[in-house]
């Protein structure tokens, strides 16, 4: 596209913290602050440095989801996160399902795979995890539910229903048809949270009269690199905060300002109702959904420049387990710390070139 | 003011209306007028061809035959006669229920049943006879004389006209099309047939011989096909038929023909043109120099040139008496054999309309000598005509008929012939034991497909497929096929390219690639094929418009410029002035109802001649009326379309709609669009789609991709792995493969809501990143999201069926099932742990490899046929059903029922359920078919700023030389549909635009392209382009790597040989073929070609004596009686047995031994 103006200076794209996003593509989207790639200047990591820019600020936060902004670190750092987020985040979900009966239409394995996506409302530090497959089930690590289900007539129904609801008793299995049996000392650890689907609506299956399933199920503690059912989030991802700059020297034409304001997100950029002069609401700005459209018009070439902040991640998490949306971040960071230790360990063990082996133990690597 | 009054003349002109319609209303097109297609395949159904040609053959056809062969007589007694009066068919019925239990009212059966059970869906067919029984005559109604295969869907079935619910509780599946046959209890369909036309004259050319023919295959109804030639050899003109030894010239043809002078014969055949005259007059001086001249000189030429190899069928009549006259064998032989179907009346013998045809064949050939451009095409659609399944079913019934009626004519004979009786001979009685004939006769050629009539010298193999339920679309697309029956093997392109005359009513895209490419067609959507209709009515209006009757008028008038030649099914009929006036009229009469809809008239301008065809098997469709510049459909029409006031059927009584066929199609102007209509314009299509089929019909956007990826996805679509049927879980299949949950695709198209492909899907919406990712997806290779895979996408169940027969032996014994045997601590050895009581596996069970689900006992002495003792006490071995896959199942059904013959069938339905794994096959439906390269966590995939993950990841170097452009919309046009929350359209010639989904993407913050900028899921960084991205639908295909990994160390060996077994099947060994050979010969690894060929496949040490060369035995030589001079040595045991084989064709192989 456009060269680089030689105004750049001017327009404040800074190829150090910015992403530029042009009409085709997007540039400089590296990070360049480690040491040694800009000759003569210090990037060497500095704690004093770091607690400056880093900033943790919750934008919203509501039941399921939350959203927050990680200002200050590398992109690897927040990617870690999210990745950590959906692969290594322990959660409860049913693992092992013995069917007795199930006379429905669904088959078993099908049933099965559905039960063990249901999210249970289980606090996984309650729990410890099955060191193997043969592990033994205990109290401790395994939850035992009971599904027991039974559609048949409704007597009572009105003659004219036709609505499945009505006119049958159990037409739908429903998660929260799981019943939790209490195992051990079970029921005293989970006195004030019994074990339960989060969401007692789920749908698992249609019934019709004369159809039963009855079935136990054992539900353990695993982690999302193992299952996908195991990821205790639904959604956790980030984008780059948003920066529009227009050119100063090259303002928007007052007829085409609301063509301008239209190729953003709704609000981001405000037109004055009298002199039609184009400004950017930058309170608004991080909702632009970089659709790029302003890129598409000749008539804005040159008007606009679109960039991303390098640094400065709008985190959004939805929690569909057992965990508090805020409670997501902190458990992730838990989680790296302790990699982080086995890694200080096995490095510290390289160091001192101790006797013995000379072999770490990695624990789940 | 002036602005005022230009504004009040502006609102006068818009209150001036006329009816209804406004001076500045846009011109109103008809909204909705594709509705007609779905109230066309209401009324038709999808397989309407199948279903109409098997009704027309159970209510009209099957009646014409029997009234052909009605009588059945004895040569014994001459008094004795029996008359079929009347057929029918009934309903289906259970077999062994009539004969075990009459008390039991319905013993109506399903079809379902029949599928579970391995029987055969069939009615019975019902006589009514009269027949003489002593000196009275006797009249019995509904005579049972054998069992029809019933058509499911057709009006004999019990399917017919049943609502949903019914069907549900019958257990069939309402979108199912019906159109196959149930033959032990496998669904066997018969496929469309195609064959150029009967009964016209097809001219062609042979440029390189310059040859002009004339040729045209007579058939009859039910008689023989015959094929006259009326040729050129040396620029002469002869006519050629097999009943001929040599060629007959035409002058002395037409003279037997009772074309007397050569002057009319010079009229009828040349005309008065000067150029046809000259050309035509050698044949006039080559009779004569032949000394013919008159008619009986013509019979006596031709008759001695006649192949006489009767004998005599019609009962001696003739005598015995020799040879008749020559003349007389002419006779006969131009009246009955020679173009058979232009009728001759016996009593008159009035050849003339033959004699006319066969002139009006030179002329043919004479136009062609003249002018190149007067050949016929054989691939033109119109010169085909499609056997149906009810045509092929006559023709086996006649056959079948004629034999029964011999079979009961001697078992009467034999009766009648005993001199004496205790009673008076009652011909029912013969009657009733011959009903097998029919019913395994049509058993038998329904399950094998081989239609071997002797009678009417037809003997076709492969006409009967087994019913492909792979998916529901490679159900219907079987349904839908057309196998060409001609040209197989022949090189040439004509019979396989696309003909400009198919449009509308062949899928132009669905044909198989490679050998079959091109002859195996699909009928498109709106198509119909015609059944026979009655000519005789359809001749009388013919004359009733004032065509001049032929046998009235002479070659002048024939020839005379303003005169058009009217044929009917090709025999000509008359002569008519007005050519396009009586067109007209006719299909005035056609459109008012006054006779069949599919009669088609039309005009060949270039012969100067109007055909009327009534017969079956003309390809044709429904197009809208257009008269003067207007189509008769109206708003107004399709408004009550809407309502239900009006259906399909109305359409065409009302003279809205008609049918045409490909011949009439190229006589008509046909507007695409209604915009496009012109003064001249005389039809509308109803819809451009139309013109693909069911299975194309498919593809979104196919109007943007390259053709052949169409072709392709055709093929793929059927092997895709989906829903079947509604009652697919009520089904025991050979093998089944199901997809745990199937979507109905984003972007669809208005075929596949006709269909039924959006209630019985096969794929998934799948969301889509075009980019690249790691090296794991050249070659079209997929990545995969494993958090995707672990959620359920792609998976699948793969049932497969086990069958075994519990059997009674014709020495009282009888197989058994047994309980699980204990060991002798009382314990269950592992593999029996699914048996229950009953000796079956339990329902829901699991089985892995080795273990036994149906513990079946045989007893030692089953085939001891002088066993005489008690069945109970006999020995038993055990035979059990053990689960040999490599990956555990479970036990899905457990049937058991009888069969037909009151053996006990077992049927164990057991199930697998796949998650995709690496190298299994997945398809767009664009022919980008692809397998799963790599399956990547989902923290590693790239994400966008919603936090969406692909769950497929393509290589975008499948685009640029594929050119599906059709996929690249559908992406577009499913996000579209994703963000506005609606299905979007991707019919072919329409469909959502382009501009408008780009629209939709910029409203909710996307970029118009389509194209959203990615994180990576590995550095966390953006990635510097933008990524094509969001929902396109995937198939995934039956081709899984489960079913085809193999490998083998060691294994089992073939016995002749001795070398590994060959195929997965039977665990066999990976060849090392004569290529791979060659490769090591020309390195010269010579220690490697010795280990692969020899000493791991067939190593054998054999003794060789150095003295006679020949093999030995134990180091000693039978033939020198010595062990002196043995030596042992290695060679493959093939190279052994060649020896031996040799030595038994008396050729001495010696091994000379030479230390190397």
């Amino acid at each position: 596209m456009a060269p680089v103006p030689s105004t750049s200076s001017q327009s404040l794209y800074d190829p150090r913290r910015h992403v530029r996003v042009d009409a085709e593509r997007a540039r400089d989207v590296s990070s360049t602050d480690f040491p040694g790639y800009w000759p003569n200047e210090d990037h060497s990591w500095n704690l004093a440095k770091f607690q400056e820019g880093l900033q943790v600020k919750v934008t919203r936060l509501s039941k399921r989801s939350i959203e927050f902004d990680l200002v200050g670190v590398d992109a690897s750092i927040a990617n870690a996160f999210r990745r950590i987020l959906i692969a290594e985040v322990p959660s409860i979900c049913i693992e092992h399902v013995y069917v007795w009966n199930n006379t429905s239409v669904m088959v078993d394995e099908v049933f099965a795979h559905r039960l063990g996506l249901v999210p249970l409302n289980v606090d996984p530090s309650l729990m410890s995890s099955r060191e193997d497959d043969n592990d033994q089930p205990t109290d401790r690590n395994t939850l035992v539910f009971h599904l027991q289900v039974t559609c048949e007539r409704n007597k009572n129904a009105p003659k004219t229903a036709t609505d499945p609801a009505e006119v049958y008793i159990n037409s739908e299995v429903l998660s929260s048809h799981l019943k939790w049996v209490p195992q051990g000392e079970q029921e005293i650890v989970f006195a004030d949270n019994p074990p339960a689907p989060t969401n007692p609506n789920i749908v698992l299956m249609k019934l019709r009269p004369g159809q039963e399933v009855d079935m136990e199920m054992h539900a353990v503690k695993s982690v999302g690199k193992d299952h996908a059912k195991f990821c205790p989030v639904a959604t956790a991802s980030y984008r780059l905060l948003p920066l529009i700059v227009l050119n100063p020297k090259k303002p928007v034409p007052p007829h085409l300002a609301e063509k301008f304001r239209k190729c953003f997100s709704p609000g981001v950029i405000e037109v004055d109702p009298i002199t039609k002069a184009v400004s950017i609401n930058e309170e608004q700005m991080r909702k632009e959904t970089m659709s790029r459209e302003v890129l598409r018009h000749p008539e804005f070439e040159g008007c606009v420049e679109l960039k991303r902040v390098r640094d400065y991640f709008l985190f959004h998490i939805e929690s569909e387990g057992a965990y508090t949306p805020e409670r997501l971040l902190p458990e992730s960071i838990k989680v790296m710390r302790e990699k982080i230790a086995t890694i200080r360990k096995a490095a510290e063990a390289l160091r001192s070139d101790s006797g013995g082996s000379g072999d770490v133990e990695m624990r789940d690597s | 003011m002036a602005v005022d009054g230009d504004d009040e003349d502006w609102e006068h002109a818009q209150t001036q209306n006329w009816r209804g319609l406004g001076l500045t209303d846009p011109i109103k097109s008809i909204e909705d007028k594709w509705l007609l297609l779905p109230a066309f395949l209401k009324v038709k159904g999808l397989v309407k061809q199948h279903i109409d040609s098997f009704n027309y053959f159970v209510d009209v056809d099957i009646k014409n035959i029997v009234r052909a062969n009605a009588k059945v007589t004895s040569d014994v007694d001459p008094r004795f006669w029996l008359k079929y009066t009347d057929i029918s068919i009934g309903f289906p019925t259970r077999t062994d229920a009539s004969s075990t239990d009459f008390s039991s009212s319905s013993s109506s059966v399903t079809p379902n049943e029949c599928r579970l059970r391995d029987t055969t869906y069939s009615a019975p067919i019902l006589v009514t006879i009269q027949y003489t029984r002593g000196k009275s005559v006797v009249r019995r109604a509904n005579v049972n004389i054998g069992r029809l295969p019933i058509m499911l869907r057709s009006n004999k079935c019990v399917l017919a006209g049943r609502s949903e619910s019914e069907m549900a509780r019958m257990m069939e599946c309402p979108l199912d099309p019906g159109g196959y046959f149930i033959v032990k209890g496998t669904e066997k369909v018969i496929l469309v047939q195609e064959q150029l036309s009967k009964n016209r004259i097809i001219v062609e050319t042979d440029p390189v011989k310059g040859v002009v023919q004339a040729s045209c295959t007579s058939s009859t109804h039910g008689g023989l096909k015959s094929k006259t030639y009326v040729i050129t050899k040396k620029s002469k003109i002869y006519l050629r038929h097999n009943s001929l030894h040599e060629d007959i010239p035409i002058v002395i043809a037409l003279k037997a023909l009772g074309l007397s002078s050569d002057k009319e014969i010079l009229l009828s055949t040349a005309g008065s043109s000067q150029t046809y005259t000259s050309l035509f007059s050698p044949n006039l001086e080559d009779a004569a120099k032949l000394g013919v001249f008159t008619r009986h000189q013509a019979l006596e030429f031709v008759g001695s040139r006649v192949k006489v190899n009767r004998k005599m069928p019609f009962g001696g009549a003739g005598g015995a008496g020799g040879r008749r006259p020559a003349w007389e064998e002419a006779l006969e032989a131009l009246a009955t054999i020679v173009l058979a179907h232009v009728k001759v009346d016996e009593k008159k013998l009035d050849f003339r309309a033959k004699a006319v045809f066969v002139a009006v064949m030179t002329r043919r050939v004479l136009m062609a000598m003249c002018d190149e451009k007067m050949v016929d095409d054989r691939d033109y659609v119109g010169n085909k005509r499609l056997e149906l399944a009810g045509q092929l079913l006559a023709l086996l019934f006649e056959d079948l008929f004629k034999t029964f009626n011999s079979n009961l004519k001697s078992s009467i004979d034999k009766v009648l012939k005993k001199p004496s009786r205790s009673t008076e001979f009652d011909a029912f009685t013969s009657l009733q034991f011959l009903d097998a004939h029919l019913t395994s006769g049509f058993v038998r050629a329904i399950s094998t497909g081989n239609w071997s009539l002797k009678r009417f010298k037809m003997e076709r193999a492969g006409v009967t497929h087994v019913l492909s339920r792979l998916s529901f679309i490679a159900a219907l697309g079987m349904m839908t096929r057309i196998s060409s029956q001609f040209e197989k093997t022949r090189k040439v392109s004509g019979p396989r390219a696309l003909q400009p005359s198919q449009w509308g009513m062949l899928c132009p895209s669905d044909t198989p690639e490679g050998e079959a490419c091109g002859l195996v067609k699909n009928l498109a959507l709106m198509t119909h094929v015609t059944t026979d209709v009655e000519e005789g009515p359809i001749i009388g209006v013919a004359f009733m418009l004032g065509v001049e009757d032929i046998s009235l008028s002479t070659g002048s008038e024939i020839y005379a410029p303003s005169t058009f030649v009217v044929h009917v099914n090709g025999t000509i009929i008359g002569l008519t002035r007005y050519p396009s006036r009586f067109v007209s009229q006719f299909r005035k009469l056609r459109r008012a109802g006054r006779f069949s809809e599919f009669v088609s008239v039309y005009v060949n301008h270039h012969h100067k001649t109007v055909h009327i065809a009534t017969d079956g098997g003309r390809i044709c469709r429904p197009m809208i009326i257009v008269e003067g510049g207007r189509p008769r459909v109206q708003q107004g029409h399709i408004d009550m379309l809407k309502k239900g006031e009006l259906t399909f059927d109305d359409f065409l009584h009302k003279g809205l709609v008609e049918y045409l066929d490909v011949n009439e199609e190229n006589d008509s102007y046909i507007a695409l669009y209604e915009p496009l209509i012109l003064p001249s314009t005389t039809h509308l299509e109803i819809e451009p789609f139309t013109l693909l089929g069911a299975v194309a019909g498919l593809i979104p956007y196919p109007h943007h991709n390259q053709s052949p990826r169409n072709t392709y996805q055709c093929a793929m679509g059927k092997q895709a792995i989906g829903a079947i049927a509604y009652n697919q879980m009520n089904r025991i299949d050979t093998l089944l493969y199901l997809m745990v949950y199937p979507q109905k695709p984003m972007v669809k198209t208005k075929t596949i809501e006709l269909v039924g492909y959006d209630k019985l899907p096969a794929g998934q919406n799948a969301t889509v990143a075009v980019m690249s990712y790691s090296g794991y997806d050249i070659e079209d290779a997929l990545i995969q999201n494993r958090a995707s895979l672990d959620r359920g996408y792609g998976r699948c169940q793969v049932l497969r069926k086990n069958t075994t027969l519990i059997r009674k032996y014709p020495n009282g014994t009888y197989d058994r099932l047994a309980d699980a045997p204990v060991d002798e601590n009382g314990q269950i050895a592992k593999k029996y742990d699914i048996i229950q009581m009953d000796g079956l596996a339990g329902v829901g069970e699991r089985v892995d490899p080795g273990d036994v689900y149906v513990n079946k006992q045989t007893p030692t002495n089953a085939n001891d046929n002088t066993f005489s003792g008690q069945a109970a006490t006999v020995p038993y071995k055990n035979s059990p059903m053990s689960y040999k896959s490599p990956v555990a199942g479970n036990i899905d059904k457990v049937m058991i029922t009888d069969t037909e013959n009151e053996q006990t069938l077992i049927k164990v339905l057991i199930r697998q359920t796949r998650r995709p794994e690496l190298g299994d096959k997945f398809s767009s439906r664009h022919g980008q078919k692809g397998v799963c390269g790599l399956i990547v966590n989902q923290e590693d995939m790239p994400f966008n700023d919603q936090g969406i993950v692909p769950d497929t990841i393509m290589n975008p170097h499948g685009f640029p030389s594929r050119m599906t452009v059709g996929k690249m919309i559908e992406l577009l046009a499913g996000k579209a549909g994703v963000l506005c929350g609606k299905l979007q359209y991707g019919t072919a010639f329409g469909g959502s635009k382009v501009e408008d989904m780009s629209r939709i993407l910029i409203e909710n913050g996307f970029s118009y392209a389509g194209k959203d900028m990615l994180t990576s899921g590995i550095t966390g960084e953006p990635l510097e382009a933008y990524v094509y991205f969001g929902p396109i639908y995937y198939q995934k295909l039956k081709h899984m790597v489960m079913d085809k990994m193999h490998a083998r160390a060691r294994g089992p060996r073939a016995t002749l040989t001795r070398q590994p077994t060959e195929g997965r099947s039977r665990e066999g060994g990976l060849r090392l073929g004569e290529m791979e050979r060659d490769c090591l010969i020309g390195y010269g690894a010579t220690q490697l070609l010795l280990e692969r060929l020899m000493i791991s496949s067939d190593k054998f040490e054999v003794n060789a004596c150095q003295e006679c060369g020949l093999m030995g035995y134990n180091g000693w030589c039978t033939y020198c009686k010595s062990s002196k001079k043995m030596a042992q040595l290695t060679i493959p045991y093939a190279a052994k047995l060649l020896f031996q084989e040799l030595m038994a064709m008396n050729v001495v192989p010696r091994l000379i031994l030479d230390d190397a």
